[in-house]
């Protein structure tokens, strides 16, 4: 796994309270990990945060599972 | 019943006639209060006032011009680190005015007002809320007035601000709700302070006559419904605006 994607999971951990077997690439945060829509926001303004990009709006919405938001920084990090 | 022992709170606009018994009746009921304001020497000296009936050391003054976009986002932040822990409890009670009727008001007026009134503490309640929602734990509190509701003649610009108060904390209430965090406003009728003495006495009596309980409001009168919005035991109120105004206006 990239560093990337350790470093989603260990947010995703700590923000959700959940067990980190349960955060998988396919996971939902709403469905699978229990998330509300505010948990949703706070989740992306921390990915912001620590990786020190932008997440607009609009990208902010498709970033629903776990993948999602690791495809999503890997990708700002690759350009 | 409302003690607020160690809890942090930051009052804007502290050295006015209402922000400073707002800071005394937090402070008086065990809060540690960050006094906010343009001028650090009233602030200074309305600190020293109310610390010298005991707990000077659960007293901070940090100033800030709220017309700045980036003191204002930066405020919370001083706040917490004067005080040396999290903010529990935001007062949003500065405000300023540019009185004259529409035909007359410029885009600066309007635009300042605006600024100060309303722009200023959606700034402090974003910055509050990042970290309460966090904690699962918080108090805002905006002091809007009267005239958000009712309207009044020569203040278009500032009923509009005091408006958008009202409806700016029913939304963060909403937002802010599944994490016990509390938004409330208070809105003071017509109450004696600095902002009010310029009004010449022929409308002041007229205003005063329309009051059922037969007279102005003093700052007294407001604090204790912020302390109590602040309180723990008002934890099942949000988004509700308290009308502190002798009857001047029953809404």
């Amino acid at each position: 796994m990239s560093e990337i994607a350790d470093k989603v999971k260990k947010i995703v951990v700590e923000h959700l309270g959940v067990d980190e077997s349960k955060v998988t690439p396919d996971a939902s945060f709403i469905d699978d990990l229990g998330a509300d829509s505010l948990d949703t926001v706070e989740l992306v303004m921390a990915f912001e945060e620590a990786f020190s990009v932008e997440i607009p709006e609009d990208a902010a919405e498709k970033i629903t599972t776990v993948k999602d938001a690791i495809d999503y920084i890997e990708k700002q990090k690759a350009a | 019943m409302f003690r607020l022992d160690g809890k942090v709170a930051l009052v804007t606009g502290a050295s006015g006639g209402i922000g400073r018994e707002i800071a005394r009746a937090l402070h008086a009921q065990g809060a540690v209060v960050v006094l906010s304001g343009t001028r650090q020497a009233v602030l200074e000296d309305v600190a020293a006032s109310i610390g010298a009936e005991g707990g000077a050391d659960r007293l901070h003054v940090c100033p800030a011009d709220l017309s700045d976009a980036a003191a204002a986002d930066a405020l919370v932040a001083s706040a917490e680190e004067k005080a040396g822990a999290p903010l529990a409890i935001l007062v949003n009670n500065a405000g300023l005015t540019r009185d004259t009727l529409a035909i007359r008001m410029k885009d600066e007026d309007w635009s300042r007002v605006l600024d100060v009134d309303l722009a200023a503490p959606f700034r402090l309640c974003r910055a509050a809320l990042k970290g309460m929602l966090r904690r699962r734990a918080g108090r805002i509190v905006n002091i809007a007035s009267v005239v958000g509701v009712t309207g009044n003649a020569g203040q278009a610009n500032y009923a509009a601000a005091k408006a958008g108060m009202i409806g700016m904390g029913k939304s963060l209430a909403q937002e802010a709700g599944s994490r016990g965090v509390t938004v409330n406003t208070v809105a003071p009728g017509f109450v004696q302070t600095a902002m009010t003495d310029v009004l010449p006495d022929a409308q002041k009596e007229k205003l005063v006559g329309s009051i059922p309980l037969g007279r102005m409001g003093q700052a007294a009168d407001i604090a204790p419904a912020v302390v109590y919005l602040a309180s723990d035991e008002a934890g099942w109120v949000t988004g509700a605006t308290i009308h502190v105004n002798g009857g001047m206006a029953m809404v």
